[in-house]
């Protein structure tokens, strides 16, 4: 039985639109997958302990659609939702990943690629998130800097143009 | 696409364009409606609808001054969004430790449900 342990997210910026977020779990890429793609499973990890997943729905194809939505601290929802344009088994996955909360230029402004890496029993995920532009890009990461009422509004602003 | 949107939470008072336009008006200060009028380039009816919306979510407070309504933008309100947008890495950071502790069920779960069937493998030369 392998001893569970809690790895370390690591998140770069390869490029001015990409956010990189890898870690490595001590799981077979199997299990990664299917704790990736299950609902049931999704419901149990994905608000990351910020809130309860009220819907998951996931049809895993290309041109499937899947949509996620939390209910954070019991007071707002959040729904996400995408295309899925590249399906490998147990390899990768390229979706297109919509914000519901702010409606924008359109529905591929954000394009998330995750691949599945196995060696010697662990998995390494990668998660790309590519967005169209740097600012989209920036308002995604926004790194939660002290910042005046008028940083919260760029963010929102920038958010609200990613995200959809 | 219409998915049953409510104006009853903050997410969504501030999805709409006009409103977050408002609420960068007002990050720069307390304004009263004609300012945003102008601002905005928009009816007083239409400007007052919005403010009603930001007002119903506590994102904008208003109090009289004389003849005036002075509107001003209340930042807690917009914490959760907030803490949200900012905290990107740290969701992820929680979400896969959730996702931990399912991959370590998984494992358990399929550990024994396959203890049989390992018997008769090759993990235990011996056997």
């Amino acid at each position: 039985m392998p001893v569970p342990t809690s790895g370390t997210a690591t998140m770069t910026t390869p490029t001015d639109e990409q956010i990189l977020i890898t870690r490595e779990f001590d799981a077979p890429k199997r299990l990664v997958w299917r704790a990736w793609t299950t609902p049931e499973l999704v419901t149990r990890w994905w608000s990351g302990g910020r809130g309860e997943m009220t819907h998951v729905e996931i049809d895993l194809r290309v041109g499937g659609t899947w949509r996620y939505v939390m209910l954070a601290h019991g007071e707002f929802e959040i729904a996400f939702h995408g295309t899925y344009r590249e399906v490998v088994p147990e390899e990768r996955i390229v979706t297109t990943e919509v914000f519901e909360g702010m409606p924008g230029p359109s529905e591929d402004a954000v394009i998330n690629v995750v691949t599945f890496t196995e060696e010697d029993g662990r998995t390494r995920l990668d998660l790309l998130v590519q967005a169209v532009s740097k600012e989209i890009r920036d308002a995604i990461i926004d790194s939660g800097m002290e910042g005046g009422m008028q940083d919260q509004m760029d963010a929102l602003e920038g958010l609200a143009i990613s995200l959809a | 696409m219409a998915r049953a949107a409510t104006t009853a939470d903050t997410f969504n008072a501030v999805a709409e364009p006009r409103r977050r336009q408002i609420l960068d008006v007002l990050a720069g200060g307390e304004r009263p409606v004609n300012d945003l009028v102008e601002e905005l380039g928009l009816a007083q009816p239409q400007v007052s609808k919005h403010l009603r919306v930001l007002r119903e979510v506590g994102a904008v407070d208003v109090r009289e001054e004389g003849r005036q309504r002075l509107y001003s933008i209340n930042g807690l309100a917009l914490k959760p969004i907030h803490d949200w947008v900012t905290s990107y890495e740290q969701l992820w950071t929680g979400r896969f430790d959730e996702l931990d502790a399912v991959l370590e069920e998984l494992e358990k779960e399929e550990g024994d449900a396959g203890a049989d069937e390992r018997d008769s493998h090759d993990d235990d030369p011996d056997r």
